[in-house]
């Protein structure tokens, strides 16, 4: 290897360094028995205990995850048609603000879609009477309204991608246009689906911003309630969530890696 | 053939949805806070007055949300400050992305592809404890301070928790994969016999990089940097969860008019303000991806 070739991999290790490190010290610290963040008091599992018996903590994590699954069946059903509409329909009325709308949630501050959506929720109320307050429906419409476009993004692609003449063949040999998709299309695309249903999972239970807007008293998310312990400050107990959230990710790209990779050799 | 699904009938039926959901849930309500950022504030629920008085048939609209906004330097300094950290953002994620996306682009390609997986990984789990790590490495009794004072490298603790280079830190952490994809889709792309042409030309491996690569990687490096200004500058939770009570962004500040304050017009108007002054990389980056997109499309 050549000088050049190991300054480069030297500044990508220090760049793999960056973006791991933080997320290791907080695994390892939150086995630290001291409360003090700096101050290693010996290996425990308190902090783990004692987030198991925050009432709070647990039914915000059940509320997240039954919002975050809801939010991806609906921002993947939604998010594949408008890929279809945008592979598929070259031309039509408003196209150009169809394109617009599909696109700007991607790069808008979520600040401002927070904001406009819960203007949105509170004038509808006063106008037909629903939705009643802020609860778990708005915190869903909220999370679609921006992670459908993240599924676009992903469908899109591989909607382009895709070979027409497996269609055109259905269609020759007389099937229906719906048939068609479903049988032809759909299982083509369908590891865009996943990708996108599980983006859209991870932006959901993930969001801070849009949900302090769009939730109420009745429906706390599980951010929300990170979000305030740790305007206080550090806590073990946090240390302690990050890492469960930090496993079941690992386990997940794990078993996604599996599902792809054995795909893949039946495919080849 | 005319098929349902290529009809008028089956196109309307499929488009509907989206279509419907986004108009809906995201046009109008924009239109909402156009309006509310020109209705007076009132005590009361909701607080603030209808712009339009039915009873009188009158026009109610008021530009006090705005000449708040000039007349008091709280918001400039905010936008000032805004536009500060998210620049600075930018070049540090340039400054560490370029040389990541071109390590991995020139690396072997059976490995290209788990060294990208790395780069994406973190962005899995949550964006919040992300940010949340940097505090305990940062503060002033933090490890960051503690591993300097044990090498001997500094006698006194840094503040470095509370600054903008705290914030900056947080911004350069967790936006730098968007800079590095788009920029190693460029770089993996690029033919590399231009590169052997300059050199057989008598080219040295800095001026060819400087002459051919940087320019052919200029879409990635435009991409990248819309991918990491844009949502910078409207960033609320890193400034408040390093920054200190100085750092003040425009994230910060509408946050504040609207949960503490309570000031709906007000925060619509730095709302209206923010998406004024993000106008123009927003639909530099939508013309942008557009181009892209009938290329691959």
């Amino acid at each position: 290897m050549n000088n050049r070739g190991f300054a480069l991999y030297t500044a990508l290790a220090l760049v793999y360094a960056f973006l791991y490190l933080p997320i290791m010290l907080l695994v390892i610290y939150s086995f630290n028995a001291s409360k003090l963040v700096t101050v290693w008091g010996g290996f425990s599992t308190r902090w783990y205990g004692e987030l198991l018996q925050d009432e709070q903590v647990l039914g915000a994590a059940w509320l997240s995850l039954r919002i975050a699954f809801l939010n991806a069946c609906l921002a993947t059903g939604l998010g594949t048609l408008a890929a279809v509409v945008l592979v598929r329909f070259k031309r039509f009325s408003g196209r150009a603000l169809f394109t617009g709308m599909v696109s700007a949630p991607l790069v808008m501050p979520e600040i401002i879609t927070g904001l406009a959506l819960l203007l949105l929720f509170v004038g509808m109320e006063q106008v037909l009477g629903w939705p009643d307050g802020r609860s778990m429906t708005t915190i869903v419409i909220a999370h679609v309204t921006f992670s459908l476009s993240f599924v676009t993004v992903v469908v899109r692609s591989r909607l382009a991608q895709m070979d027409r003449s497996l269609e055109e063949a259905a269609m020759d040999l007389g099937a229906r246009p719906l048939t068609v998709f479903l049988r032809i299309t759909l299982p083509i695309i369908a590891p865009a689906l996943a990708a996108g249903w599980l983006l859209a999972f991870t932006l959901s239970i993930d969001d801070v911003v849009i949900s302090a807007f769009v939730s109420g008293p009745g429906a706390t998310p599980l951010p929300i309630v990170i979000f305030s312990k740790v305007r206080l400050g550090v806590s073990p107990e946090i240390n302690a969530l990050a890492t469960i959230v930090v496993a079941l990710v690992a386990v997940a790209i794990a078993v996604a890696g599996r599902v792809m990779m054995g795909k893949e050799n039946q495919d080849g | 053939m005319k098929s349902l699904l290529e009809g008028r009938a089956g196109r309307f039926l499929v488009g509907l949805a989206p279509y419907a959901w986004l108009a809906v849930f995201f046009l109008v309500p924009f239109l909402i806070v156009l309006k509310i950022s020109l209705s007076e504030p009132q005590m009361g629920i909701p607080p603030y007055m209808p712009l339009v008085d039915w009873a009188e048939g009158a026009f109610k609209g008021t530009l006090a949300g705005y000449r708040t906004l000039l007349g008091d330097d709280l918001y400039l300094f905010a936008y000032l400050g805004s536009l500060r950290l998210a620049a600075m953002a930018t070049l540090g994620c340039l400054a560490l992305g370029y040389p990541a996306a071109y390590a991995i682009a020139r690396a072997p390609r059976h490995r290209r592809h788990a060294l990208l997986m790395l780069v994406a990984l973190p962005f899995w789990t949550s964006f919040l404890i992300r940010v949340y790590a940097w505090i305990g490495i940062l503060k002033t009794e933090g490890l960051l301070n503690m591993a300097l004072m044990g090498l001997g490298i500094i006698s006194e603790p840094l503040q470095i928790l509370e600054t903008d280079i705290a914030v900056t830190i947080g911004m350069v952490y967790s936006y730098l994969p968007f800079m590095i994809l788009p920029l190693y889709a460029t770089l993996e792309k690029m033919d590399l016999s231009l590169l052997e042409a300059a050199a057989d030309l008598g080219c040295r491996p800095f001026r060819a990089f400087l002459s051919v690569t940087l320019p052919l990687s200029m879409p990635g490096i435009i991409a990248g940097c819309m991918l990491v200004f844009i949502p910078a500058v409207g960033e609320f939770v890193i400034p408040d969860l390093l920054g200190g009570p100085d750092t003040l962004v425009i994230g910060k500040v509408l946050w504040a008019e609207f949960f503490d304050n309570r000031d709906w017009p007000t925060a619509s108007a730095v709302a209206v303000a923010m998406l004024v002054l993000l106008v123009v990389p927003i639909m530099a980056f939508q013309h942008f991806e557009a181009k892209r997109a009938e290329r691959e499309g």
